[in-house]
C-alpha cells in the first residue's frame, strides 16, 4: 500500500515572529524551519501503519526545494521512503485550494490510497487543505484523529468533537486522514537514519509534471496586510485571604472575563 | 571553506540528540542529582537504539564510522539534558573508556567489550587515578602480575565515574617496573572475584552520577585482555586523554552557552528597581563579554577538533581547549549565578547545580596547572 502524507515547513515553535517591512509577509531571515509539527504527527502514523501493513510512505510538500532539508530530518530519517516537492514560481501567491490542487494531483499521480497529514499548520492555522485535498481525490475524509487503525482495506478511526465526547468513524480506504495531538509520539530520528536519509530519493517537481498550470492555481483569497496581535495586558493580582480571593477570582470570570 | 564542517547531516544529528535530551532527560535533573544516580541501563538502552554510542567507531563493531564532528555535534545535543554528572557518565563510555578499544584492541576485545557496549548492554569505565596517583600517571601503584595465562590484580582506584555500574574497566596497571615504561593498560570484567567497590564519594558537584573506590583483591583475568604491547600503556593514556580532554572542552563550552543564555532570559524578565536586570550596562558589559569568550573558546575547541580530525598530533591544542575552557567556566558561570542573586544559591534554577558543576573543569581529566605543564612543554620543544 502506498501510503501519502502531506508535509508543511513552518517556522519552529519557539520563533518570535517579526512582520516584514511591507507589512505583506513575516521576516524569514533567521527562522529555523521544521516540519509542521501536526503533519509529524501524521508522518509517525503513516509509518506505524507501513510497519504493519507493508507499503512505503510518500512524503508530499507544496513548496520551495529547499524543504527537502527539513523533510529528510523530520521525515525520510523517521522511516519514510521518499518525498516529492512541487516547487513552482506560480505557488508563491497561491492560496490553500491552490496548494491543495496540487497536492491531491500529486497523490493521484502515485497512486496512494491512504493519506495523512496535520490538523493544520502550525504557521497560518487555515486548517482548510486536508478537507480540500480529500475533496478534489474524491475521498472522504476523517479530521482531528486520536487514535486509528486499518486492516489495508477498511478503517477506524477516533475522533475528538469537542465537550470530552469522541467519535468513532469506520469506513473503507481510500480515504484523508488528519492528526490531531495525542494519535501517536513520533519517535526520534535515529542517528542511522539520518546518514541513511541522505541517499533516499527527493523528486521536486514542477506544476507542469502534474499537468497542471498556474492558471489552476490562481489564488481566490489574497493576503495583504499582516500585523501582530496586541500585546497582552498584564496579569492581575488578587489580594486578600483563601475565600474573598477566590470569590472576587470567580467573580472576575463570571462578569468581566464572562467565561463560566 | 566553511568552518566548522557542519553538514545538513550534523545539525540533524545534534537536534535529534537534543530532543532526545530535552523529552526524556533533562525532566530528571533535580531528582537524578539529589538522588546521586540516574536508571543508567534504560539511558544507556535509550542512547543505544539512538544510535549514539559508537559515533566513531567501526560498523563493523555496531559503530556509525562518523567523524569527529559528528561527536562535536551529539554533545552539544546532550548538553540539553542540562545535567553535567549524566553528561559525564555517559561521555565516559562512549569517548574515554573506549576509543582505545577501537585504536588498539584486538578483533577478539572489540566482539567482546566495544561491541556490546555500542549496543548499551555493557556498560564502561576507565580506571587511571589511585589515591597517590591522579594527573601524576607514571606513579600509579595497582599491579597486575603474570601468573601462567592470567594477569594477577591487586590495588585500587579512586574517583572512578562509573564505578559502581561498569560492566567493564578500561584500567591502568604497573605490569613492569617503577616509573613510565613499567604501566599496562587492560580491559577488566567487574564480575571478576575479588574486585570491590569501595566507597562511592559524596561529592561537590556531578552527583547524578556516582564515582567510586574501588578495589582490587587477587583477581584474576587473561592474558589476552592486555590492550596493546605490555608496558606501553603509559603512551596510550596519553594518546586517549587528547579525546578526553577535548570532549571536557566540548562539554565546558556547550555548558557555558546554556547557562549564559539562562542568565541572560533571567536578567530580561526579573525586574529590579523599576527595570529588567539585564537592562543595566554593568551585565550588558559582562554577558556581552562572556558571549565573546565563549566564541573564542568555542573557535579554539574547534580548532583541536580539526587538528585531531586530520591524524595530526592535537596535545598541545588540546591541552589549551582544557585550560582555557575549563578556566572560563569557572568565571562565567560565577557571573551567571550572581544575576540570579538570591534565586542563584537555591536549587530552583539550574545554575547552582551548574555551578557547582563547573567545578571539576578545572580538575577532573588533568588539572589546569598540569595543562600548563604540558602547553609549556610543548612550546620550548617548538611544537
Amino acid at each position: 500500500m502506498k501510503i501519502g502524507v502531506c508535509v508543511k515547513v513552518a517556522p519552529d515553535t519557539d520563533t518570535r515572529i517579526k512582520i516584514s517591512g511591507d507589512g505583506a509577509g513575516i521576516e524569514e531571515s533567521g527562522i529555523k524551519w521544521i516540519v509542521s509539527p501536526y503533519d509529524s504527527f501524521g508522518i509517525e502514523e503513516a509509518v506505524q501503519t507501513q510497519e504493519a501493513q507493508g507499503g512505503e510512505v510518500i512524503l508530499f510538500s507544496a513548496g520551495p526545494k529547499d524543504w527537502q532539508t527539513q523533510l529528510r530530518a523530520g521525515g525520510l530519517a523517521v522511516g519514510a521512503e521518499r518525498a516529492v516537492i512541487v516547487d513552482d514560481p506560480a505557488l508563491a501567491g497561491t492560496d490553500p485550494l491552490g496548494i491543495a490542487r496540487v497536492l491531491a494531483a500529486g497523490i493521484a499521480s502515485e497512486g496512494c490510497e491512504l493519506v495523512f497529514t496535520g490538523k493544520q499548520a502550525i504557521d497560518d492555522d487555515n486548517v482548510q487543505v486536508p478537507a480540500m485535498v480529500a475533496e478534489l481525490l474524491g475521498w472522504p475524509h476523517v479530521s482531528f484523529v486520536t487514535d486509528f487503525s486499518t486492516d489495508g482495506s477498511t478503517f477506524t478511526a477516533t475522533r475528538n468533537v469537542g465537550g470530552g465526547t469522541q467519535e468513532v468513524v469506520t469506513g473503507s480506504l481510500p480515504v484523508v486522514i488528519t492528526a490531531e495531538r495525542g494519535l501517536n509520539t513520533p519517535r526520534y530520528a535515529k542517528l542511522p537514519a539520518i546518514m541513511k536519509a541522505k541517499r533516499k530519493k527527493v523528486d521536486v517537481k514542477s506544476l507542469g509534471d502534474l499537468d497542471l498550470s498556474a492558471d489552476d492555481i490562481t489564488p481566490a483569497v489574497q493576503l495583504t496586510n499582516f500585523s501582530l496581535p496586541p500585546e497582552r495586558p498584564a496579569g492581575r493580582k488578587l489580594e486578600g485571604d483563601v475565600d474573598t480571593m477566590v470569590q472576587e477570582l470567580v467573580r472576575l470570570l463570571r462578569e468581566e472575563a464572562k467565561v463560566i | 571553506m566553511q568552518f566548522p564542517p557542519w553538514t545538513e547531516e550534523h545539525a540533524q544529528l545534534r537536534d535529534t540528540v537534543k530532543q532526545y535530551a530535552i523529552n526524556e532527560l533533562a525532566p530528571h535533573r533535580f531528582d537524578w542529582d539529589k538522588a546521586g544516580e540516574y536508571p543508567a541501563r534504560e539511558v544507556f538502552k535509550q542512547l543505544a537504539d539512538l544510535g549514539c554510542l559508537g559515533i566513531r567507531f567501526d560498523p563493523e563493531y555496531g559503530g556509525l564510522g562518523l567523524d569527529w564532528w559528528s561527536t562535536v555535534a551529539f554533545i552539544e545535543g546532550l548538553s540539553h539534558c542540562r545535567n553535567a554528572g549524566l553528561m559525564m557518565s555517559i561521555l565516559v563510555d562512549t569517548d574515554m573508556a573506549t576509543p582505545i578499544i577501537s585504536e588498539i584492541g584486538t578483533d577478539e576485545q572489540k566482539r567482546e567489550f566495544l561491541a556490546p557496549t555500542i549496543t548499551g548492554e555493557k556498560i564502561a569505565a576507565l580506571g587511571v587515578t589511585e589515591p597517590g596517583a591522579g594527573s601524576d600517571v607514571a606513579n600509579i601503584r595497582t599491579t597486575a602480575k603474570r601468573d601462567g595465562d592470567d594477569y594477577v590484580i591487586n590495588g585500587q582506584k579512586t574517583y572512578i565515574t562509573n564505578g559502581a555500574i561498569a560492566d567493564y574497566i578500561t584500567l591502568a596497571v604497573r605490569t613492569g617496573g617503577e616509573g613510565h615504561g613499567g604501566i599496562s593498560l587492560v580491559l577488566f570484567p567487574t564480575d571478576t572475584p575479588g574486585f570491590s567497590v569501595g566507597r562511592k564519594l559524596d561529592k561537590l558537584g556531578t552527583r547524578s552520577v556516582d564515582s567510586c573506590e574501588i578495589h582490587f583483591d587477587n583477581c584474576r583475568i587473561p592474558r589476552r585482555n592486555l590492550l596493546g604491547h605490555e608496558n606501553a600503556g603509559f603512551l596510550y593514556i596519553m594518546q586517549n586523554f587528547q579525546g578526553e580532554r577535548l570532549v571536557a572542552g566540548i562539554m565546558a563550552y556547550t555548558g557555558m552557552e546554556i547557562a549564559v543564555a539562562d542568565a541572560i532570559k533571567y536578567g530580561q524578565e526579573r525586574q529590579a528597581f523599576g527595570r529588567p536586570l539585564a537592562s543595566f550596562q554593568v551585565w550588558k558589559h559582562k554577558f556581552a563579554e562572556h558571549l565573546a569568550a565563549i566564541e573564542a573558546a568555542k573557535a579554539l575547541t574547534f580548532q583541536a577538533v580539526q587538528k585531531i580530525e586530520s591524524g595530526q598530533d592535537p596535545t598541545k591544542l588540546v591541552s589549551m581547549v582544557k585550560l582555557h575552557c575549563g578556566d572560563l567556566a569557572q568565571r562565567v558561570t560565577y557571573d551567571c549565578l550572581q544575576i540570579h542573586g538570591g534565586y542563584g544559591f537555591i536549587e530552583e534554577y539550574d545554575i547552582a547545580r551548574q555551578y557547582r558543576d563547573v567545578r571539576l573543569l578545572t580538575i577532573g581529566g588533568g588539572a589546569s596547572e598540569v595543562m600548563k605543564e604540558i602547553i609549556w612543554k610543548w612550546h620550548s620543544l617548538g611544537g
